[in-house]
């Protein structure tokens, strides 16, 4: 198996863009391509029978069989372990494939995992409705409630959950207060950091176990491919690594490709995604349309200085709630968007705008929506790479309309 | 619309039966049709495929032209604009035309009775003269290869028009985000979007670019006839790569011009050629007719002899041995033994092509790391 190239190995840490294009990678790549080649092998070939047993035997690093790895996944498994900070990356076909991969790895009969609650409300949904099937008691505390959290450990309790910024609200955890819960109690812990990105947020580096990305998001960043990713400690991740290979929510290897592929920009996207929602959420703020902007970028935000010590940069998503509309007011600015596109997601190059009540929580009776902080005037924008001017022009006029 | 908002969305229209953001791959080679002798907007993927179409839409509104036409390469696309031309007719082209179109005009071209003269384009009463009553096509690349030279493309379009021939310009190196010869008067846009418009060196293709109608059907004509089309899931990586094209060249531009300040300081450096450098000789042209940079390609002149030149190429651990350019990752090569290695001493001296000279296609890398890199190759 090709080594990673020495210079991203070094002792000095290279530039963010430079780990982006080259981390991971060998420098001299099958067939002297610059680009690594895309394996669509399902098997790999032994040269005899002593080879088959040499490999199980010596646990050679070679492939087996395409559910077991797969030489391209691998590359970027170390590019984007290196871009976090972390020593094991392993790539699944979505986001939510790779959190219950992880949470069925983790999580046996009787255990215990606790959620702050504006967390993705699938992961959530699938711990309250599926794991509790097998056993798994799962408990939600309000988000940033870190004495909340606290309370709600037991003797059973396995893992501590949470998404940073969250979706839609764009609370910031303090990683260092909920790392810290999870060592005092020898807990393992657990953030959902798709919203950030390691260009903007490494939670290994505040103590943090394990960080999650739905990498369809920023990371792939051209909203044409899924795959998520699990980040963290190489002896923390061994076993969950084997229950991948048995449950075999493996990505495509041309998936792997375009994530590699998109990966090279990454930097760039993420600093222009970084100043789109910043213009945008500054420029929504001065509307007086509208009510009130959820951006941890704005000082008017309930999680600015939290957000500004910790993160480099706020991305792309802005939630806003439009001044005094019912849910069909705030349908027509929706619609009236014509840059952006009405559609769930984020993270790519075209910027996506949706109405939380419509888009997520339609089948929801209102008392829950309540609970869950989503009033009828919410929009969630999703800026994507467009020039800004082009952005607010689109949002003045829909707001305007 | 701006130009990086146009890059994401023209050409890129949602998908009416999925409502996908992203176009479908239209793979297929043959679309069925209404009824027999009714057609339908595509009917077999040489003379038209959806894919490649979105493409073609987005080059040419970059571009700021009418139409575009996507090919199998930069030379099949080169080659299609010469065919415009029947025997007996006269092309002049600029005597730093990049070596492939070299030897398409002088050994292919010229087998059809079609004529061919080099003239410095820098130079333009050597350009005008070689003109002759018979001339059709006047081909320029502004920035050129390896010197950096640059060319005025707009005094080049105003003798063109005088003279009523059609002039080309093989945009590859300055790329639409830095320079639009068609607004600044030329007829015909070629590039080869192997380079900065894929971006990331997993794509062979090749584009022209037009503004008027009549001389995109001619060609159209000649690529269906031809057909040398670009193929779907190759369209497919250029529309995904054109999404991120002013990021990436403004970015690889920015780095280039510390670069060049850079080995313009080092006194194991001779000499650079980077037409952001003031001493250039084509920087006011340049800061003219290039906006928001002066691209990504640099060369430098060693102190230092040919065997020199090989070692310090040959030691680069971030730059990588390679020729091709326009991509993610920063490319070195020496052109006397690469890129401009068919031409004989004699030849590569009188186009200033010396033993040490090193050409860089500066990629996405950290400034700090590229430096860092070329600072201890140019010890070895």
């Amino acid at each position: 198996m090709p080594k990673p190239s020495s210079l991203v190995q070094g002792q000095t840490r290279p530039g963010f863009s430079t780990l982006a294009v080259h981390a991971g990678e060998s420098r001299q790549k099958l067939g002297d391509s610059i680009t690594d080649p895309i394996i669509c092998a399902s098997t790999y070939t032994f040269e005899s029978t002593q080879a088959v047993i040499d490999f199980i035997e010596q646990k050679l690093p070679r492939e087996e069989y395409g559910r077991y790895g797969n030489p391209g996944e691998r590359v970027v498994e170390r590019k984007l372990a290196q871009l976090e900070g972390g020593e094991e990356a392993i790539l699944y076909s979505s986001g939510m494939a790779a959190i219950v991969g992880l949470l069925m790895s983790k999580l046996n009969a009787g255990d215990e995992v606790i959620f702050f609650d504006e967390c993705y409300h699938r992961s959530r949904e699938f711990c309250s409705k599926h794991l509790s099937r097998f056993g798994v008691v799962t408990r939600q505390v309000p988000a940033c409630d870190y004495r909340a959290m606290e309370a709600a450990i037991t003797p059973n309790t396995r893992l501590l959950v949470s998404e940073s910024p969250t979706n839609p609200h764009l609370s910031v955890v303090d990683l260092e207060q909920f790392a810290a819960i999870g060592k005092d109690h020898e807990i393992d812990t657990l953030i959902d950091a798709t919203l950030a990105t390691p260009y903007n947020l490494r939670p290994l580096d505040f103590g943090v176990d394990f960080v999650l990305h739905s990498a369809t998001k920023y990371l792939a960043g051209h909203n044409d491919l899924l795959a998520g990713v699990i980040i963290g400690a190489r002896d923390k991740l061994e076993p969950v690594r084997k229950l991948r290979g048995i449950l075999g929510a493996i990505n495509s290897p041309h998936n792997i490709y375009l994530l590699e592929r998109g990966l090279k920009t990454f930097e760039l996207r993420m600093q222009r995604h970084n100043e789109n929602g910043l213009r945008v959420a500054q420029f929504l703020e001065s509307h007086p349309r509208v009510e009130r902007v959820y951006y941890p970028g704005l000082a008017s935000h309930a999680y600015h200085d939290v957000a500004r010590r910790t993160m480099t940069g706020f991305g792309g998503l802005v939630t806003f709630l439009v001044r005094d509309a019912d849910w069909r007011q705030t349908a027509d600015v929706v619609d009236a968007a014509q840059v952006a596109r009405i559609a769930p997601s984020l993270g790519g190059a075209e910027t996506l705008i949706e109405q939380p009540l419509v888009m997520s929580y339609y089948e929801c009776s209102p008392e829950d929506r309540r609970r869950f902080g989503i009033p009828d005037n919410m929009i969630r924008l999703a800026c994507g790479l467009e020039n800004a001017e082009d952005l607010i022009a689109d949002l003045r006029q829909a707001l305007d309309a | 619309m701006k130009f990086r908002t146009r890059a994401i969305h023209v050409g890129n229209a949602r998908d009416a039966q999925s409502g996908a953001v992203v176009p479908p791959i239209h793979v297929a080679s043959t679309f069925v049709q209404p009824a027999a002798g009714q057609w339908g907007q595509f009917d077999y993927s040489r003379s038209g495929n959806p894919t490649r179409a979105n493409l073609e839409q987005t080059l040419a509104s970059l571009e700021g032209g009418t139409r575009a036409l996507a090919f199998a390469s930069g030379m099949a696309a080169t080659h299609c604009a010469t065919m415009l031309l029947e025997a007996g007719q006269h092309i002049v082209a600029g005597t730093d035309i990049y070596g492939g179109t070299y030897r398409l005009l002088h050994k292919i071209v010229n087998r059809a009775g079609i004529r061919v003269t080099l003239a410095n384009s820098q130079d333009l009463a050597a350009l005008e003269a070689a003109i002759t009553p018979e001339t059709r096509l006047l081909w320029i690349e502004s920035p050129g290869n390896p010197l950096m030279s640059i060319t005025d493309i707009a005094a080049c379009a105003e003798l063109a028009r005088r003279r009523r021939i059609l002039l080309a310009v093989d945009n590859t190196f300055a790329s639409p985000v830095l320079t639009r010869p068609l607004e600044l008067g030329a007829q015909i846009v070629m590039h080869s979007a192997t380079k900065y418009l894929g971006g990331h060196s997993d794509v062979l293709g090749g584009a022209l670019v037009v503004a008027d109608q009549e001389l995109y059907d001619r060609l159209y004509f000649i690529q269906n006839a031809t057909g040398g089309v670009l193929g779907p899931f190759d369209s497919f990586l250029v529309s995904r790569g054109l999404k991120t094209l002013e990021l990436r060249v403004v970015e690889q531009c920015r780095t280039a011009q510390r670069l060049a300040e850079f080995l313009q300081t080092d006194a194991r450096v001779r000499r650079v050629l980077y037409p952001g450098l003031p001493a250039h000789p084509g920087h006011e042209i340049a800061a003219r007719q290039m906006h928001g940079g002066f691209g990504a390609m640099l060369s430098f002149e060693l102190e230092g002899d040919f065997e020199k030149t090989r070692r310090v190429v040959g030691a680069t651990r971030l730059f990588q041995l390679a020729v091709s350019l326009g991509a993610v990752e920063s490319l070195i090569e020496q052109p006397a033994a690469m890129s401009h290695a068919s031409y004989d001493p004699a030849a590569r001296a009188a186009h200033g092509i010396s033993d040490g000279l090193i050409r860089l296609s500066v990629g996405l890398e950290d400034f700090d790391d590229l430096r860092d890199d070329l600072h201890q190759a140019l010890d070895a």
